[in-house]
């Protein structure tokens, strides 16, 4: 029997960052707000204490902060016509799960978008003519300047360390002079850099490139939030990215916002409850609740007036495929919205190895690291190149920990005594650059359900097709040259380039920047959602995350997905509770 | 990068069923008996294992067998301490009794069919299926080609035998070789670099050979080293033997007479 609750205002699916930035702003707002996560309650004094947090087998290469594939995973295959199968181990991605979402184990680079890559069809054909017919690309339905007071609230809640690049139309030296304009300085000043860091913003300034300290959700000092949440100076310890914090460094959910939103008597948080679906009215056009499944196999319904999906890009994109909410794209046709412009990341780097010198990089931290834009976004002239959209090069100090880590020389044996002295010589002897670039959606690339495999419900998996594209390949090309040629002007004995792969492979990890899927748009003939990601099918029906993107630019999507969070609540507060129904008329 | 080939290689060759699965334990996999092919074998038994062994996953046979590579992957020589001194080979067999080696949080429901170089692990079993049916073969071909055990084979033998796997030019049966050589390599550094607190990387050789700190949450002291070494011996996240010891037990490898 399926236990039917009361019907509360707002229910959120998935309580990580984007939960929780709503639970805020609709608590305050004064409605009944209800979260269901899938996961357990995590805390930084109970689940990754200093004293337990540094052990990389645990918790990265035992996966104790992800998603179990049992529990949810994908199937994968690089193109149509190949047979899919089950991603059964993590590699090149991360999900998490668990209160604060993969906010708990990510590395805090917290970069805006550029203006233009919110304008990424209209800015690129007006510069440089028409986009192939198979690149779907398209603007976001929402601008910088729209977006621009939501990003500064984002920064002051995570207390987001930096160096203006622009203030309010000035350029200010030191900062990223591609930036797009800010209200304010950031609210803390950059993390101290460190040995690699010094010797990029060198070799980087004699090629007449423009270094910038990274924008690190580290913190770089004591730090109050406009909550009144406070967080500790970071340590540079070197365990962030695929580690909870033990320091109250890092700004995650937990460390910014949970201690103020758990304590709304108007807000409740059920943990270990799976959402299977999200239920509908007859006239398909309002969401009714939801039905999830709790920790002893107990069916609940729950209704509510608004609903609200906050879990990962792949968990909302294939909860709505389940849900029957919109028409699953089929790339054959061209047809239905749901899957389409899957992206992700087009990552490459140089690996630098010095002889005379220590890197030391187990000191370091998630983001710390020098970054220029020079080849970011349309920062550069495009003509003539054959692709669109651009990355950032930087040298991250994020960790030194020793069973990912493991930098040889090109040529090096793979184990034995050589590969042993290798790595000895090596290990506090390397630093390596990271080519971080766009992923621009095509018409090959999307997400729909698999016609095999099946999860523990017996419900079909989210199935993959993605493969890098041409302009992915011109890209990586173009830019990670100029990289290798930072690296040269290191004073090291000798480089590495790592290529982009020929084909994605799913085991490498590359990033966990999975974008698209239910992306926003002008009209429901583009899109799943509008301007302030509400459902174009069910009014009451909100979509958070990076599956709204259209397509990724050349940077880590959290501030963006926060952003977007903010918007979006600001349209639930000041117009949808008035008037509720579609905020977009077409 | 182990990380980059494991995914490039496919676990699977074939069927599990057919007369290859002879060679395996019966654990693997349904089986079917009748005409020639009889459920048992003259002189053969099942016999307890040694009590005394500190074995758990592993029987004496695939123990020793483990021990022997992991020692030829990460010997002990004239920069210090292998494998074997790091107990790597006691690391992986508890892994393997655990969670790990069932493959709990994995997705393990089938079909399995020839996967693409792409697509990741995609053996039909998890990791202790995977190392019990490698060992087996391992052993089998061993025998076959030089007449005995890789126990039992002198170390430059060893070496050409794994080479041979490396490369995926060792023909063990069902399991790809290549693959199932990435997947020891892969467990047996983690039980070099492990925390020691997880049973690998004991005493902390493997950071001591590397100079890496181990479990310390707090390097502001050290953030403007401005490229010199730091004299800095290891912690685990048991707390350090050494704050315990004599003094002497400083770091070694790449931090000797830094100071």
């Amino acid at each position: 029997m399926t236990e039917i609750h009361r019907s509360i205002d707002v229910v959120l699916v998935g309580f990580g960052w984007t939960g929780a930035i709503l639970a805020h702003e609709l608590t305050a707002e004064g409605l009944q707000v209800l979260a269901l996560e899938r996961g357990g309650w995590r805390d930084t004094p109970t689940d990754f204490p200093t004293t337990h947090a540094p052990d990389e087998l645990r918790y990265y290469w035992r996966h104790e902060m992800f998603q179990e594939t049992a529990q949810e995973t994908q199937t994968f295959r690089n193109r149509r016509g190949q047979t899919a199968l089950p991603i059964r181990r993590w590699g090149s991605y991360l999900p998490g799960v668990g209160v604060g979402g993969a906010g708990v184990h990510w590395n805090g680079q917290t970069f805006r978008f550029l203006p233009s890559d919110f304008l990424a069809r209209s800015h690129n054909q007006e510069r440089y003519g028409a986009l192939p017919d198979d690149m779907t690309v398209q603007d976001y339905p929402v601008t910088y300047d729209e977006l621009e007071p939501h990003f500064d609230r984002f920064e002051k809640l995570c207390g987001i360390c930096g160096q203006a690049g622009n203030l309010q139309g000035d350029l200010r030296p030191g900062g990223n002079p591609f930036e797009g304009w800010r209200s304010n300085e950031y609210p803390n000043p950059p993390m101290e850099m460190t040995f690699s860091q010094d010797r990029f913003k060198a070799s980087a300034r004699d090629m007449g490139l423009n270094p910038f300290p990274a924008p690190s959700a580290n913190m770089s000092r004591a730090y109050t939030n406009p909550l009144g949440v406070r967080m500790a100076p970071c340590t540079y310890c070197g365990f962030c990215e695929k580690f909870g914090c033990g320091n109250y460094s890092k700004a995650s959910p937990q460390t910014t916002i949970l201690p103020v939103v758990m304590q709304q008597s108007n807000f409740r948080l059920r943990t270990h409850c799976d959402v299977l679906h999200v239920n509908k009215d007859r006239d398909n056009t309002r969401a009714t609740g939801v039905t999830y499944i709790d920790a002893h196999g107990q069916l609940h319904e729950q209704p509510a007036q608004i609903v609200i999906l906050c879990g990962y890009q792949l968990s909302n994109t294939r909860l709505m495929m389940l849900s029957g909410i919109g028409e699953i794209y089929d790339p054959a046709t061209g047809q239905g919205q749901l899957g389409r412009n899957y992206t992700y990341q087009v990552m490459s780097g140089v690996d630098v190895f010095f002889d005379d010198a220590f890197t030391n990089e187990y000191i370091g931290a998630g983001a710390l690291g020098m970054v220029v834009d020079d080849y970011n976004g349309d920062n550069f002239d495009h003509s003539g190149l054959g692709f669109i959209g651009g990355a950032y090069i930087a040298c991250w100090t994020t960790h030194a920990r020793p069973i990912e880590s493991q930098p040889v020389p090109e040529g090096t044996p793979e184990w034995g005594s050589e590969w042993k002295r290798a790595l000895q010589q090596n290990f506090l002897r390397h630093t390596s650059l990271s080519v971080h670039g766009a992923s621009m959606a095509h018409r090959e690339n999307y997400l729909d359900l698999d016609p095999t495999y099946k999860d523990r419900y017996g419900r079909p998996l989210m199935r993959m097709t993605y493969d890098f594209t041409a302009n992915d390949r011109r890209l990586s090309e173009h830019i990670t040259p100029v990289a290798a040629q930072i690296a040269r002007g290191m004073g090291g004995r000798e480089i590495k380039v790592n290529a982009l792969d020929a084909h994605y492979d799913i085991w490498p990890y590359q990033t966990t920047h999975n974008t698209g899927g239910t992306i926003m748009g002008e009209t429901p003939a583009d899109s799943v959602v509008n301007r302030y990601l509400q459902s174009w099918e069910l009014h009451n029906l909100f979509v958070m995350g990076a599956g709204v993107f259209p397509q990724n630019a050349g940077y880590n999507p959290t501030a963006t997905v926060a952003a977007l969070a903010y918007w979006s609540a600001h349209a639930i507060r000041t117009q949808y509770l008035r008037a509720p129904g579609p905020l977009v008329q077409v | 990068m182990l990380q980059r080939r494991i995914g490039k290689r496919v676990f699977l060759r074939g069927c599990l069923l057919g007369a290859t699965a002879l060679v395996m334990p019966s654990v693997l996999g349904a089986r079917e008996y009748g005409g020639t092919n009889m459920p048992w074998a003259a002189g053969v038994a099942n016999l307890p294992h040694d009590a005394m062994h500190a074995a758990r996953f592993f029987t004496p046979e695939e123990y020793e067998m483990a021990d022997a590579i992991t020692a030829r992957l990460i010997p002990d020589d004239d920069t210090g301490p292998g494998a074997q001194a790091a107990g790597v080979v006691d690391f992986i067999d508890r892994q393997l009794a655990g969670f790990y080696g069932r493959g709990q949080r994995w997705y393990m429901q089938g079909p399995f069919p020839e996967p693409l170089e792409t697509q990741g692990y995609q053996a039909p079993y998890p990791p202790a299926g995977l190392w019990r049916a490698g060992l087996a073969a391992l052993d089998q071909h061993c025998h076959q080609a030089h007449g005995q055990g890789f126990a039992a084979l002198d170390g430059p033998t060893q070496d050409d035998v794994l080479k041979g796997m490396e490369k995926g030019e060792v023909d063990l049966n069902t399991t790809d070789a290549a693959s199932f050589f990435d997947f020891i390599r892969e467990m047996t550094i983690e039980g070099f670099f492990c925390d020691p607190v997880h049973g690998g990387n004991r005493d902390m050789v493997g950071w001591h050979l590397i100079g890496f700190p181990g479990a310390r949450y707090d390097y502001r002291d050290f953030l403007h080293h401005n490229g010199a070494a730091i004299d800095m011996p290891p912690v685990s996240l048991m707390g350090r033997p050494a704050w315990n010891a004599q003094q002497g037990q400083r770091g070694t490898g790449n931090r000797k007479g830094a100071r």
